[in-house]
């Protein structure tokens, strides 16, 4: 092969001069058919269907592949694939995680901002301005805020009992984990306890960069989906009037004892231990505080912490009406008296009478300020020297006159002198297109980590990034039109030693599909998926087991389209994740993951066969192909195939399913308890032995290696 | 990929194109009889095939009891007298000085034990009244009473007890111990989880039986209380038997000539992937057949009676499993957090627990399985001597429980390796220090893996540059335990 005429883009020189340097060669281009389930796979996590792959196919023009993929980069579908890197290394998920693990509802939100970012190519630069200071940005649209929901999938303990300042702690901890592995690919953790001799971040660095994560509060905000604000605006006059005339008449007798238990609880936290009752009151404030509505933990003790006259007349109206529901202890025989129980209940009927607006989880700058300090060995109570927030010493530092906040964090990031962030991510972006990256331990680039495979090609597609305005769309657009992505995955001899884990890239690499694709293009091939794109997290069917693993979880599936939606959107439930997702590699749902696992277990067999809803999907693929294709039993498998795997059967392939069909069809076609058992695909006057037969071989197609392999 | 794994997939593969002949329509049922006849003996291409241990050692297998939520020491094994002379009154300030936590608050007063203990077996060792059978198991059981862990919460300390780490994404112990040894079953997972609990779920969550960073297929398996034991084992309905070989054999037929084609490698895994579910298939219900066990065996798990029923079932279960060659088997029952209402609620536990867990041990020693068994009960950590003050006043143990409590709290163990007939370790005359033989949950570990015939510093893994191991940068062994 003529080198010069293997190479495409400036990617093709790189890889090629290191297989120079090896004594190897590249491999041949991939087959057509491979190539566009390959790209098709990689870009928006399906696979194409059989007009996509004979328009391609067919399509003769020079530039067909790179039409192909900036089709693809235009599609609907590409944020929801590539939304799930991020949501891996924020551990997104639908609940609080610890022992009560309880339901946040609108923690979508953030999910749907990034599938429309990644959707309109938001630049990795503004992503991630918006990702970690969106709140700081000058006036900043409910967009930019919501974008903060990054940082709020950190677990919250509500367990009575919890120390809020420990689990607060862990909640900075999480986010500055997150951090450094999103954007330094650093795994800085065990900088929390003490130094380590090799670590390129010691532990008084690990707290300055902690310090700018230790001032942020959780905090909730309404952040009106389309056409809620307006009737919501329109109600709202009468819902104050109304909420003012309930109050007034006992406007100082409660304004008097709110007054009281404010002050009785801001005793107890400032002397915790005095008086149990208050520590309690306390306590369960910071803690239970909108839980099951995945409010901010910590809202509660915030706002009473704030001076009354400088909380928002939201701020007001929640404590107000938590008091009145929680602060009977703060004299039983007055509440009783002024009949506030009864109040309490009536306000909450007039709140159900307001038309709704859909809030979303973001943070915010503290309005308290803490004073941040080592902790000595870890230990939150063992205070040590104070720090104040900034870079690790061996970046770059702080511009000057930059205040040291996330905002500024942000920036600094991007800034053209800090070399890690865009090697980072192009690195995590490598990885979704060569199942490894250049740097293999994508999480970590530190001195424990992998080097570089290919150093100078990781330079050239950092300072790319940056001079290509950021545009995450046009780094896949040149790594998926590069030769080096298009080459054949084929196994080569000579390379079975060299080069087992294909570091030098002599060859593509057969990979298999994740939990979500597995599923998704199970769905996908069978015509059940219902592609819809957005909106909250769905419960499609599982074991119904599987849930009570946690503590008193329940899953109830839901019904009609939403049983078949992309994996994305599957409720992610941290004690008990769903199963299909815990069997094919999907990450633990509590922690940073840059990379994940692709193991090969008989538990993912049995999946495949058995599991009901392949099993669905293999009817409706029998039922798609008898309604597809005419009668010829050659016509339809290689219309099956077409479907499946976007090509062809090879004649043995075809030789040996005929005969498989033909048994099953013998099978059934003789025993009638058998085909009275087997499931029918469809009806609609077809032969009910051959439909039965056609479900048969559309489960085997579902369980084959290369349905669930990329190629 | 290590060498053995290599050339273990290179052998089956050789085999499988010799007998299967690319279209060979083989069923795999028939393929595997085969295997028998010809006695060709087909190399496991899975990594839970068997590993030697680091040295010879008594303990082959594991059943641990985990008994979550952190039972009270002092109301089943840590009789302490001098708490009722005590009762009602302030803790003494010399048992507050080391007292650090967040949670256990000091002044808290001392709530002595309802419970009546009595000494049992020739070794005299202490049970409550609510635990008589266990108690009957005496000479068999090493109490250790001076365990200690650092962390008074139940997420963290469960995680502590069973990955060695309060963080996530670390692998449990039944994880590390079948990466270390595999497992002797072909036709099983060499790690299973039972669960079983008094009304509510187990917390804690998957990720007590996770294989963190190992491979997966080191991943505790969750054989369930209802519908399927492993998920998704049965054939779905409509799929007759007759169809279910021949589905699987042209599944593998077509994954061969794909393999042929491409040279992919991992195809060969994924075959003998299958080959384990189907055995798994035919496997399990064997297992989960009770029907050959005689009615006495039943009756001692306690399996016709609706109190004991789930735990014996599951106990019956694991020796059931450890016969067929199953490394580490784990039982959570849950949850033993009795914040009040102590009384009710642990009658309520052990009344569950307390016959099967005893029938185990008397079980497994029967059938001379005890010794090679390493069998463990406890939870994460024990409870306080105080009652507990955040639900108000009262001192009436029918109303008030006991807060977490981390700084002395009782295990069990018994046989491979263990010197029964023994009490390890004590606690101050209130139960609230160690005083003597003090056990971090990190030594315990160590001990058990000990009994295994694994060192812990040497069960490593390399993972993002270093190399972890279940004791993390501790753990020492405790010789005391030891036969």
């Amino acid at each position: 092969m003529k080198r010069a005429e293997w190479a495409r883009s400036p990617i093709d020189r790189f890889i090629l001069h290191r297989l120079e340097v090896e004594g190897l060669q590249p491999s041949p281009e991939a087959g057509r058919a491979t190539i566009i389930r390959r790209v098709t796979l990689d870009l928006v996590g399906m696979p194409p269907s059989p007009a996509e792959v004979a328009a391609f196919l067919g399509d003769s023009r020079p530039d067909a592949y790179e039409q192909l993929v900036n089709r693809l980069l235009a599609s609907p579908h590409y944020g929801e694939k590539w939304a799930r890197p991020w949501l891996d290394l924020c551990h997104y998920a639908d609940t609080d995680g610890y022992l009560t693990d309880q339901a946040r509802p609108v923690a979508w939100r953030y999910r749907q901002w990034l599938v429309d970012a990644l959707n309109r190519d938001l630049p990795f630069d503004q992503l991630t301005i918006e990702q970690l200071a969106g709140d700081l940005l000058p006036n900043p649209a409910t967009e930019q805020r919501l974008a903060t929901g990054f940082l709020r999938n950190t677990l919250s303990n509500r367990e009575g009992g919890a120390d809020l300042e420990e689990f607060r702690v862990e909640q900075v901890v999480d986010r500055t984990q997150m951090f450094a592995t999103a954007w330094l690919g650093l795994t800085v953790g065990c900088a929390r306890c003490h130094d380590h001799k090799h670590d390129p971040v010691c532990q008084r660095e690990f707290y300055q960069l902690y310090a700018f994560f230790d001032s942020a509060d959780e905090v909730n905000i309404d952040a009106p989906l389309p056409g809620e604000l307006d009737p919501y605006l329109a109600k709202r006059p009468e819902y104050d009037r109304k909420r003012a005339e309930l109050l007034k008449p006992l406007t100082e007798e409660i304004a008097e004892l709110q007054a009281l238990w404010e002050r009785k609880l801001l005793e107890a936290a400032a002397q915790p231990g005095k008086d149990h009752v208050w520590d309690r009151q306390w306590e369960v404030l910071g803690l239970v505080w909108g839980g099951n509505l995945g409010e901010g933990q910590l809202e509660g003790t915030q706002i009473v912490r704030q001076e009354p006259s400088r909380r928002s007349k939201d701020q007001k109206e929640r404590l107000l009406d938590y008091f009145l529901k929680n602060g009977a202890v703060t004299d039983p025989r007055r509440f009783q008296e002024l009949k506030l129980d009864e109040l309490s209940g009536k306000l909450e009927a007039l709140k159900k009478e307001l038309p709704r607006l859909t809030r979303a989880q973001t943070v915010r700058e503290t309005p308290i300020p803490r004073e941040t300090t080592v902790h000595l060995r870890g230990d939150f109570r063992s205070r040590g020297p104070r720090v104040t927030p900034g870079t690790p010493a061996f970046l770059p530092p702080l511009p000057e006159d930059a205040k040291p906040d996330r905002l500024s964090l942000a920036r600094w990031l991007m800034a053209p002198e800090n070399p890690l962030p865009a090697r980072v991510e192009i690195n995590r972006m490598w990885q979704e297109f060569f199942g490894r990256g250049l740097v293999l331990t994508s999480e970590d680039f530190g001195t424990h980590g992998e080097r570089a495979s290919h150093p100078e090609l990781l330079d050239w597609l950092a300072v790319e990034f940056r001079e290509r305005g950021w545009s995450m769309k046009a780094m896949q657009r040149l790594i998926a039109t590069s030769a080096a992505y298009r080459q054949s995955s084929l196994a080569r001899p000579d390379l079975a030693a060299r080069d087992p884990n294909n570091a030098f890239l002599a060859r593509q690499s057969s990979l298999r599909l994740s939990a979500e694709q597995i599923r998704d293009s199970a769905l996908f091939v069978s015509g059940l998926l219902d592609a819809r794109i957005g909106g909250p997290s769905v419960f499609p069917p599982q074991p119904e087991n599987v849930a009570m693993e946690g503590f008193e979880n329940k899953w109830t599936p839901s019904s009609g389209g939403d049983r078949y939606r992309r994996g994305l959107y599957n409720y992610l439930q941290r004690l008990s994740p769903f199963a299909h997702n815990v069997t094919f590699d999907a990450p633990p749902l509590s922690r940073s993951c840059a990379r994940r696992e692709r193991s090969n277990t008989p538990l993912q067999a049995l999946a495949l066969l058995n599991d009901p809803v392949f099993f669905e999907a293999a009817k409706a693929l029998a039922a798609r192909i008898l309604r597809e294709a005419p009668g010829d039993f050659s016509a339809r498998l290689e219309r099956a195939f077409l479907i499946c795997l976007a090509r062809p059967p090879t004649p043995r392939e075809s030789e040996r399913l005929r005969a498989y069909y033909d048994e099953q069809l013998a099978i059934l076609r003789r025993d009638s308890a058998v085909l009275a058992a087997a499931p029918l695909a469809g009806g609609n006057g077809l032969d009910p032995a051959e439909a039965s037969a056609w479900t048969c071989l559309g489960s085997v197609l579902l369980n084959l290696h290369p349905f669930i392999t990329r190629e | 990929m290590n060498p053995a794994d290599f050339f273990a997939i290179q052998g089956r593969r050789r085999f499988l194109k010799r007998t299967a002949c690319g279209l060979g329509m083989i069923a795999l049922a028939e393929l595997l009889h085969r295997e028998g006849r010809t006695g060709e003996a087909a190399p496991r291409s899975d990594p839970a095939r068997p590993k030697p241990p680091h040295f010879p050692s008594p303990a082959k297998n594991v059943i641990f009891l985990f008994m979550a939520g952190g039972p009270s020491q002092l109301d089943l094994f840590d009789p302490k007298p001098v708490m009722k002379k005590l009762h009602g009154e302030p803790v003494p300030e010399s048992f507050l000085k080391t007292l650090d936590d967040a949670l256990i608050r000091g002044s808290a007063r001392v709530m002595a034990s309802p419970r009546t203990f009595k000494k049992y077996g020739q070794c005299g060792m202490d049970f409550s009244d609510f635990l008589p059978r266990l108690a009957t198991c005496a000479d068999d059981l090493c109490m250790v009473r001076s365990l200690v862990s650092h962390l008074s919460n139940h997420d963290p300390a469960q995680l502590l007890m069973n990955c060695g780490t309060p963080l996530y994404g670390h692998p449990s112990m039944g994880s590390w111990v079948t990466y270390g040894l595999g497992s002797e079953s072909e036709d099983l997972p060499g790690f299973v989880v039972l669960l079983s609990n008094s009304g509510k779920g187990v917390d804690g969550g998957s990720a007590l039986w996770s294989n963190g960073f190992l491979p997966s297929a080191y991943r505790g398996v969750t054989f369930r209380s209802s519908g399927d034991p492993i998920l998704h084992l049965t054939s779905p309905k409509g799929v007759h038997t007759a169809t279910q070989r021949a589905r699987l054999a042209a599944i593998q037929d077509l994954n061969r000539i794909h393999e042929e084609t491409t040279g992919d490698s991992e195809i060969a895994s994924r075959i003998a992937a299958y080959e384990l579910a189907y055995r798994m298939q035919a496997a399990a219900p064997e297992l989960l057949d009770f029907s050959k066990e005689s009615t006495a065996t039943l009756e001692s798990y306690g399996i016709h009676n609706d109190t004991t029923r789930w735990f014996g079932t599951n106990c019956l279960l694991a020796r059931r499993m450890v016969e067929r060659g199953v490394r580490f088997v784990q039982l959570y029952h849950s949850t033993w957090d009795d914040h009040s209402e102590l009384n009710k609620h642990l009658r309520i536990n052990t009344a569950m627990t307390d016959q099967p867990a005893a029938a185990l041990i008397q079980d497994l020693k029967s059938r001379g399985l005890l010794d090679e068994t390493l069998v463990i009960w406890g939870g994460e950590f024990g409870r306080t001597p105080m009652y507990e003050i955040r639900r108000g006043p009262g001192m009436d143990p029918e109303k008030a429980g006991r807060d977490h409590h981390p700084f002395g709290f009782t295990m069990l163990l018994a046989g491979g390796g263990i010197r029964g007939g023994q009490i390890v370790g004590q606690t101050d005359e209130l139960g609230y220090n160690t005083v003597e033989d003090r056990i971090h949950v990190h030594d315990l570990q160590a001990t058990i893996l000990h009994c295994l015939g694994i060192d812990h510093t040497r069960l490593t893994y390399r993972h993002q540059g270093r190399d972890f191991r279940l004791t993390d940068v501790s753990g020492r062994l405790v010789h005391k335990l030891l036969v």
